[in-house]
């Protein structure tokens, strides 16, 4: 059916700019109820400007400002970056010298580690799921099955023979140890993801192209993976965001040296007998948050096209 | 594919050919066999290692020879998943029909007596049945909130409207949190002194908010948390299937005067069925071994037991490596019994209509 294109659009003009096909009354209630949706977040992020005892007060104190005389004195509290500080380096006896926390090692382990092993884990899923669709083995759906089996069982039972065995091979605390378990880790819903994009792409092209003589390198470079960029993108998210939390791996394979964010978060919430440290903990999970939601909010245009596609097919 | 052509025969068995994997195998075998039998633990397992690479070897070889891209283009990812994953889960396999405790040296055959503990004995078969149907309960509420919810927020963003990037982004973040940080900030907010819930209550003129002190309280903060955290996920999968509907059927519905209801199952229902049953898959495995908010938020206690946390409790807490092993393959069992049942629901369904 042929939309009637006006003169602005024949243009490079978008449509009606401002408010879209839905209208003011449905923006407002779709902010409204993101902001509810957001609302824990955001007590998270304000926490982690808050010193211990205006965290814990009663009633609570849940604004930086008065605004103006707004909002009674009692719900107001004094914003300071000493959390963040803190994260960094802090005194871990009441009154000691600050020591380093090694926090900055920790962020560079989840981002090398995260970002490694889901880039590793893109290559080869998408190497395989190409070979699943285009040239399928006897039994393929089968050994779709037995990948996605893998990720049913509970983690502690694939972790014991691994720690086991990272003991013999001496991986156990080593970067490759992880970033290959890692990469294990995502494979499953990486190969069932990219196959379905790749089951949705019209072979005629292919078929053509092949007659043309394109070797099958070229097939699959030049005319099957552009077409998916889309769902790399969406893929890379899903699996950046399940590896930078994984918590359960991290704990019981990371040395001192590989030691990620998650890991040491719960140290850092644990540790000390005082109870939880309310702003600390907040600053590091503010700070934590930040990379992988700033990749998420460059990524979702592709986040959105890329999972059009996705089905379930055995 | 249209060139998967035979160049060459295959070799002989007796040839030592780099592409001959049969001989490969048998090799392999033998001299694995020898080494478990005659050398110490880690040479030994060097030895299969390097048996291991050989085969994988052939086999690169053998593909490359004779065109079978398939075999090439998968194997990469076979392998990792063989070493990491298969390999692992066959080694714990093992151990579950063993006596054997990761922190004891002493390890000895004994059959099936592992699953027959766990199935028959009297203060174990009951505690993991409990556990099971405590599991299945939690699978079915998480799910079925993260379904409706993720739902009704795809419906809310499948439109264009202002702002739009920016809302989305908002209601994604939960999926980003670590779990960690969502566990101890929501008994934060469950907590009956200083919890933001209870308080608000109390502000306005209402009692103290106790939450986790029964199992009915206990299971809906921790169904509560989880479904907060995971709704994004469904609603991902859903407005990317909204989105994709094209809008000229739409149109011809409102020229036919079709009824909303109908409308959405005969135009909107079909092209987000296949990403619901994705979502509906994920967010199934996922909640079936769902251990860390239970550990945070009330450490089992109040009837909030997963069987996922069991097998942590056995395996890791107690150190009994084989009943927790016995006990996870009971557990895949019934993971695969339901999924396959799944997806041949899934796709008579598909085929039907």
């Amino acid at each position: 059916m042929a939309d009637t294109i006006s003169f602005w659009e024949r243009l490079g003009f978008r449509k009606a700019s401002g408010v879209g096909e839905a209208g003011w009354g449905h923006t407002l209630l779709t902010a409204i109820i993101s902001l509810i949706y957001f609302l824990p977040v955001l007590i998270i992020i304000v926490t982690s400007f808050k010193l211990q005892t205006e965290a814990l007060a009663v009633p609570p104190k849940l604004f930086p400002t008065s605004f103006f005389g707004l909002i009674p004195e009692q719900f107001v509290f004094s914003p300071t970056l000493e959390n963040f500080t803190s994260v960094f380096s802090r005194a871990y006896v009441a009154g000691g010298a600050a020591e380093s926390t090694g926090f900055d090692r920790f962020f560079f382990n989840s981002i090398f580690i995260a970002s490694t092993s889901v880039l590793l884990a893109l290559v080869i899923g998408t190497l395989a799921a190409y070979g699943f669709s285009r040239y399928p083995l006897k039994g393929n759906d089968s050994y779709l099955f037995i990948i996605l089996t893998t990720r049913m069982l509970p983690a502690i039972v694939v972790i014991i023979p691994v720690i086991l065995m990272f003991r013999v091979v001496g991986l156990a605390g080593s970067y490759v140890g992880i970033i290959l378990l890692y990469t294990a880790f995502n494979l499953p819903f990486t190969i069932w993801m990219m196959k379905s994009f790749f089951d949705e792409l019209a072979p005629d092209v292919e078929d053509a192209a092949r007659i043309d003589g394109s070797s099958e390198i070229r097939v699959f470079f030049k005319i099957c993976l552009p077409q998916v960029l889309a769902g790399l993108a969406a893929t890379f998210v899903f699996g950046l965001i399940l590896t930078w939390n994984e918590f359960l791996f991290a704990l019981l394979l990371t040395g001192v040296d590989t030691r990620t964010v998650p890991v040491a978060m719960n140290q850092a919430v644990a540790g000390g007998g005082i109870g939880v440290l309310w702003g600390l903990l907040a600053a590091i999970e503010t700070l934590f948050l930040i990379p992988v939601f700033l990749v998420t909010f460059f990524l979702q245009n592709h986040l959105l096209r890329g999972v059009t596609f996705g089905t379930v097919k055995r | 594919m249209t060139s998967v052509a035979i160049s060459q025969p295959a070799p002989d068995f007796k040839t030592m050919a780099p592409d001959n994997w049969k001989l490969a195998i048998a090799v392999g075998l033998v001299v694995s066999v020898l080494a478990i039998v005659s050398l110490p633990a880690n040479l030994a397992f060097w030895a299969v290692g390097a048996m291991a690479a050989m085969v994988a070897a052939a086999f690169v070889v053998n593909a490359y020879r004779r065109h079978y891209f398939g075999g090439l283009l998968v194997s990469p990812a076979i392998a990792v998943l063989f070493v990491m994953n298969i390999f692992p889960l066959l080694w714990s396999l093992g151990l579950s029909f063993f006596a054997y405790q990761s922190n004891q040296q002493s390890i000895r055959f004994v059959g099936l007596r592992n699953y027959e503990l766990l199935l028959t004995n009297d203060l174990k078969a009951p505690e993991l049945w409990a556990n099971l149907t405590n599991t299945a309960m939690f699978v079915v509420l998480t799910v079925a909130a993260q379904m409706i919810v993720g739902f009704l927020l795809a419906v809310l963003f499948a439109k264009q409207f202002p702002l739009r990037r920016y809302l989305l982004i908002l209601v994604l973040t939960p999926m980003m949190l670590s779990v960690v940080a969502v566990g101890v900030f929501f008994s934060y907010y469950y907590d009956p002194t200083f919890g933001l819930i209870s308080q608000l209550i109390k502000a306005w003129g209402g009692e103290q908010f106790i939450l986790m002190s029964n199992k009915t309280g206990a299971v809906a903060g921790i169904v509560f948390a989880d479904a907060w955290m995971w709704s994004p996920f469904v609603m991902l999968l859903v407005l990317a299937g909204l989105v994709s509907v094209p809008k000229y059927l739409y149109e011809a519905a409102a020229i036919d005067r079709v009824s909303s209801w109908r409308r959405f199952w005969t135009i909107t229902f079909p092209y987000i069925r296949g990403l619901l049953m994705l979502a509906l898959l994920f967010r199934t495995i996922e909640a079936f071994k769902m251990a860390d908010l239970v550990i945070l938020l009330t450490k089992g206690g109040n009837g909030t037991m997963t069987i996922s946390y069991h097998v942590i409790r056995i395996a890791n807490e107690q150190n009994k490596t084989s009943e927790g092993a016995a006990l996870s393959y009971l557990l895949l069992f019934v993971v695969i019994v339901l999924t396959n049942l799944y997806l041949y629901i899934a796709n008579r369904r598909s085929q039907g209509t």
